[in-house]
């Protein structure tokens, strides 16, 4: 497989049960033409690491892919509760699962730590919050040098990071713009990356100092239009809100919620017919 | 609505705007603090700097985002950083003078639950999303606003669980960080304003909405709730700061309303 690659190629080389994997964006740039297709090939216990698990985990965890989620803000933004994590969480449907929680400040940390090489991320993190006694994998560390007592957590190493992003070249160059989020150390900590993309263009045009990930830190550039949404693409298009809003009720009842991933997911071969499966769907509710 | 009329969300927002000053750095949360630092920007106080989570600093926007992450705020942005600097640099960096949050509960000291109600941590009768950024905006902001809805749920004389600390006095005991930035909470209902006594910490009502009793917010407070020596009467919202105010939401329903039909 070249650089450049389909994203059910991709996810059937890259993916495996039981790894842990990120599909990073923060509110911007969500993948989740990659977070279907993960659907799609049912991959299984897998641990879910997002700093905010959004309508895309809310859709994986929903359909069985999770045993694990490691998160620090878990809601649909803007609209309210995820249903889906909720009952897992609440209820363990489909499926217990277990939870790793943090702050956004210590995600961040912990995948800076991991694309750093550093076994451990420190903030100053947690002072007074009931967190730490409900996760042990937050401890605390002393400054060598000034003696104060500071937050440790392990650094974040995923299996595979998944990231959208506007454009990338035919070498596998990528260039991300906007709300940058955390998709860099993210894709920098894992040991594979992934990589879905509005467009393959013949030149970047990246200007100084943009955010590039280099061919040689990515592993497979897939061509995606629009697989960002209902999230964003800064320069492509909007976040579709009125989805966020009609997920709410989607994702309330579980067999409604199911019949939906059916309809639109299970029974769709990729991310193109997919969108023409919704904006079918939606034209039909207009109508009626 | 009349003119000088106002509905109690309206003027919970504006008395939590008029806090806000030119120059001061505010780091914003999604929902009611969005709207009320928005509204000072637009109004009293033009040079307040207002942060982002997502790693806008100085966003201006034109319309209050729904999302944290909202391309509005990256547009309007003296500059746009990564998640990891706006809170290592920024926020743990001590640039940040008051930090402004919406909470599901919060306790007398100014403590924030937005994790389970209910239930124990592993099984909770309702699951929040969880912390965000709270914890450390919390205790690294120079002082804290809350803004929230007045009733028995919200201000509680228990939390079922700390998501992020109200004021916490520094001890040897703690075995672990230790606060360092905060040193004042006021919270903004839509019955009046609590702010935390000196001495010890906890919130004592300080200000009333114009026709609301004493009595009327201790009933929708969860804990014995300590009223001032000398309250004071929130000023009736101007016409301007209503105006304001309405104009932000009809833009900002207009603009979600065309984003909702993309595609």
């Amino acid at each position: 497989m070249g650089v450049v690659a389909s994203l059910r190629e991709a996810v059937q080389t890259f993916l495996r049960d039981g790894q842990a994997i990120a599909l990073e964006g923060f509110t911007h740039l969500i993948p989740y033409a990659a977070g279907h297709e993960v659907i799609r090939q049912e991959r299984r216990d897998l641990t879910l690491v997002r700093m905010t698990p959004d309508l895309i985990y809310d859709q994986m965890i929903g359909m069985g892919c999770a045993s694990r989620l490691i998160f620090s803000w878990g809601g649909n933004p803007g609209v309210g509760s995820l249903h889906r994590f909720r009952d897992a969480i609440q209820s363990g449907w489909p499926k217990p699962l277990a939870i790793e929680e943090h702050s956004h400040a210590d995600m961040a940390a912990r995948y800076q730590a991991g694309a750093s090489g550093l076994p451990f991320a420190v903030t100053r993190g947690y002072v007074g919050s009931d967190l730490p006694a409900h996760n042990n994998k937050i401890r605390s560390i002393t400054c060598p040098f000034t003696g104060e007592v500071l937050t440790a957590t392990p650094a974040l190493n995923p299996d595979v990071t998944i990231v959208h992003a506007q454009k990338a070249d035919r070498h596998g160059n990528v260039l991300i713009y906007g709300i940058i989020g955390i998709q860099k150390e993210a894709a920098l900590a894992a040991k594979k990356v992934i990589v879905t993309v509005e467009e393959i263009v013949d030149n970047l045009h990246a200007p100084l100092n943009s955010c590039v990930l280099p061919s040689w830190v990515v592993d497979c550039v897939c061509e995606v239009p629009g697989g960002a949404q209902p999230s964003y693409a800064h320069g492509y298009y909007q976040r579709d809100n009125a989805f966020c809003h009609a997920w709410d009720g989607i994702s309330k009842n579980r067999q409604r919620f199911l019949a939906w991933m059916d309809q639109h997911i299970l029974s769709t071969s990729d991310f193109a017919e997919y969108r023409r499966s919704i904006s079918a769907d939606v034209g039909a509710s207009q109508r009626a | 609505m009349p003119e000088n009329d106002y509905t109690p969300t309206e003027i919970m927002t504006i008395a939590a705007a008029r806090r806000l000053k030119n120059g001061t750095v505010c780091f914003v949360g999604i929902g009611l603090p969005s709207a009320a630092a928005n509204l000072a920007r637009l109004t009293h106080a033009p040079g307040v700097v207002l942060i982002y989570e997502s790693g806008a600093i100085g966003a201006k926007p034109q319309v209050l985002p729904l999302s944290i992450g909202d391309g509005e705020l990256a547009e309007t942005a003296d500059t746009v950083v990564s998640v990891p600097e706006i809170f290592r640099y920024w926020l743990q960096g001590g640039r940040v003078d008051l930090g402004f949050l919406g909470a599901a509960q919060i306790d007398r000291f100014g403590n924030i639950n937005t994790t389970v109600i209910g239930g124990t941590y592993e099984s909770p009768r309702v699951r929040l999303p969880g912390a965000g950024g709270a914890p450390e905006i919390a205790t690294e902001a120079r002082e804290i606003a809350i803004i929230l809805q007045h009733s028995k749920r919200s201000l509680v004389d228990k939390l079922d669980f700390v998501t992020s600390s109200g004021f916490l006095a520094p001890t040897n005991e703690r075995n672990g960080p230790q606060p360092r930035g905060r040193r004042r909470t006021t919270v903004v209902t839509d019955l009046g304003v609590l702010e935390s006594d000196p001495a010890t910490h906890e919130l004592i009502l300080t200000t009333l909405h114009p026709g609301v009793s004493p009595r009327r917010v201790r009933d929708a407070t969860g804990w014995d709730l300590k009223l001032a020596a000398h309250p004071e009467t929130t000023p009736i919202p101007t016409a301007n700061e209503l105006h304001a105010l309405r104009d932000l939401h009809a833009r900002t329903a207009a603009a979600h309303g065309r984003a909702a039909s993309v595609d």
